[in-house]
């Protein structure tokens, strides 16, 4: 665990190298060891792959001795961490998201195949033949960050993002895959895109997907993509 | 419950407050004002909590009328501002009458200016906020920048408000008061400032070259800036070389300064993303984050280097002003 700071009103914890599922299990177990005694001043725990971010607001931490806020939130942390490893972990729930390939709904397909010397239908078949985890939620709301992928599909992002992305959109950017709930600017690569929505604010949890989910992606046809889009 | 008639929008106008923290896991960010010290100002100038919703105005400004007796407050960038052809002076809490029209014209200097009603906007609290996330298009009203034919709602009142309006009697369309909040009160606002950073993250990812060079060069204000960051081009031309390596993408906070590989640092704002796997060389002062909210393409900046514990001990000191200003304010209405 190594901490540091973030500016003034936040403190990174670093709990591994890679986002691989025991790494973000711990961050999940820590943001809600941190959460469930929070320090006076504490704003969030926000887990996202191999780390969390702490945010909070100096002026209302308690002050004791001449330590910075800074100094006392670290302080807290590495006292409530061994608190974590009580933490259930996350759910794990399987989810499988329909996913319409290429043409009109994944505009890169063909150039992600050409890349790899892959056809298209060998790129549908890998995407959809494993099984990923979601390591983190953001950058924008409801954004899975999936990690599996095979790495036959390994593929960096555009030089130059679209100002466009559609929502739904399934896409690769470099070594994880990912589903844009929302139209927004984007880099990674577009291979196909789903009709679910994945982001409702009048839910409690209001992201369908979350950490520690793991996901399946299932090909369907124009059709069926239209039908569940307007159902 | 009063109603404000949005007769022309402005360049965009949107409802904000001071955000909604507790979402990032999600992927939300917190948003709210870009400056929001000025939020703040121009609530407690209208007797409302400092986290009330009011209105964001950039660039140019609304044409409003109000259709009942409203107190209201603007603060922040300077705007043009006309009632019935008068100027409404800002930074303190004028009493409008009803039916009075208030055109906010172009910033003259800044960009960002709020404009808070006595009782607040009354906009519904989603994911426990009131403002407006432009990218995901919830929360404010209708998730939008307004437009012409808007009609927005605003709650009742504060006690205070009621008190210190009755004092601002007269026939007039508009009556300010005859105080303001001091200009030692207000962030020190320019269009060249030099804004305190701590080392972020992967200061040391960044070569000796890149650290000196953005400790000592002056930034250029890209045009195509907005909410969510601030983008930046070294003056004297030339890129700052980011670190080859690649980070596995982490938490963001506003303030940070990310470096892409095409080397042009972007200082992260309200509406920033969560999650980001660029590489940080700084972080801004949480009470410089004014200053940045104000600057407009063409402006510059420079950087200058400051601990952890001096940050927090201005923000501190900015904290104990903020409250004895409210405290000042308490004390005209009685």
């Amino acid at each position: 665990m190594k901490l540091a700071p973030l500016g003034d009103s936040a403190v990174i914890v670093t709990l591994g190298e890679t986002p691989d599922t025991v790494t973000v299990a711990a961050g999940c177990a820590l943001a809600a060891a941190l959460e469930a005694k929070p320090l006076p001043g504490l704003l969030e725990c926000a887990q996202a792959n191999a780390s969390v971010t702490v945010f909070y607001d100096p002026a209302r931490v308690p002050k004791r001795g001449g330590a910075s806020p800074f100094q006392r939130v670290c302080r807290w942390i590495e006292d409530r961490a061994p608190a974590a490893g009580q933490s259930p972990p996350p759910s794990g729930r399987q989810v499988t998201v329909p996913v319409c390939y290429g043409g009109e709904f994944g505009l890169d397909l063909e150039m992600v195949g050409a890349a790899h010397g892959l056809t298209a239908g060998e790129v549908i078949a890998l995407h959809s033949g494993v099984e990923y985890f979601v390591s983190a939620i953001g950058f924008i709301p409801g954004f899975p960050y999936l990690r599996g992928l095979s790495e036959l599909l390994y593929t960096p992002r555009r030089r130059t993002p679209r100002t466009r992305v559609p929502a739904g959109s399934v896409a690769i950017g470099g070594p994880q895959t990912g589903i844009y709930p929302f139209e927004t600017p984007g880099g990674w690569n577009l291979i196909g895109c789903t009709p679910w929505r994945l982001f409702n604010t009048y839910s409690q949890a209001p992201s369908l997907l979350q950490v520690g989910d793991r996901v399946r992606f299932r090909p369907i046809n124009s059709e069926e993509y239209g039908v569940s889009r307007s159902s | 419950m009063s109603r404000i008639h949005v007769l022309k929008p402005g360049l965009m106008t949107t409802v904000q407050d001071l955000g909604r923290p507790g979402w990032q896991r999600y992927g939300v960010t917190p948003g709210g004002a870009v400056d929001a010290c000025a939020l703040r100002l121009a609530n407690l100038l209208t007797g409302n909590p400092e986290t009330a919703a009011a209105l964001e105005i950039t660039a140019g400004g609304p044409t409003l009328r109000f259709a009942e007796e409203t107190l209201v407050a603007i603060a922040g960038a300077d705007f043009e501002t006309s009632v019935n052809g008068s100027r409404l002076p800002a930074w303190r809490p004028v009493r409008l009458g009803a039916g009075a029209e208030l055109a906010i014209g172009m910033a003259r200097v800044g960009l960002r200016c709020y404009l808070a009603v006595a009782g607040g906007l009354a906009v519904p609290r989603i994911l426990g906020g009131r403002g407006t996330h432009l990218a995901a298009g919830f929360g404010g009203f209708e998730g939008r920048a307004l437009r012409a034919g808007d009609v927005l709602k605003i709650g009742p009142p504060a006690a205070w408000a009621k008190r210190f309006t009755a004092t601002l009697a007269g026939a007039e369309a508009m009556v300010p008061a005859h105080w303001e909040v001091g200009a030692a009160v207000r962030p020190k606002y320019s269009t060249a400032p030099v804004v305190k950073v701590m080392r972020g993250p992967q200061w040391e990812a960044f070569d000796a070259e890149a650290q000196a060079r953005f400790l000592g060069e002056r930034f250029v204000v890209d045009a195509r800036s907005d909410r969510m960051g601030l983008r930046l081009n070294a003056a004297g031309g030339g890129l700052l070389k980011a670190p080859l390596e690649e980070i596995v993408s982490e938490g963001v906070a506003t303030g940070a300064v990310q470096v892409p590989p095409d080397g042009q640092p972007i200082v992260l704002l309200a509406d920033r993303q969560t999650v980001g796997g660029y590489p940080k060389i700084a972080i801004v002062a949480s009470v410089d984050l004014p200053l940045l909210a104000q600057l407009r393409a063409g402006d510059s900046v420079t950087f200058t280097e400051i601990p952890v514990a001096e940050a927090q001990e201005l923000w501190l000191a900015n904290e104990r002003l903020l409250a004895t200003v409210k405290q000042g304010i308490a004390l005209h209405a009685t």
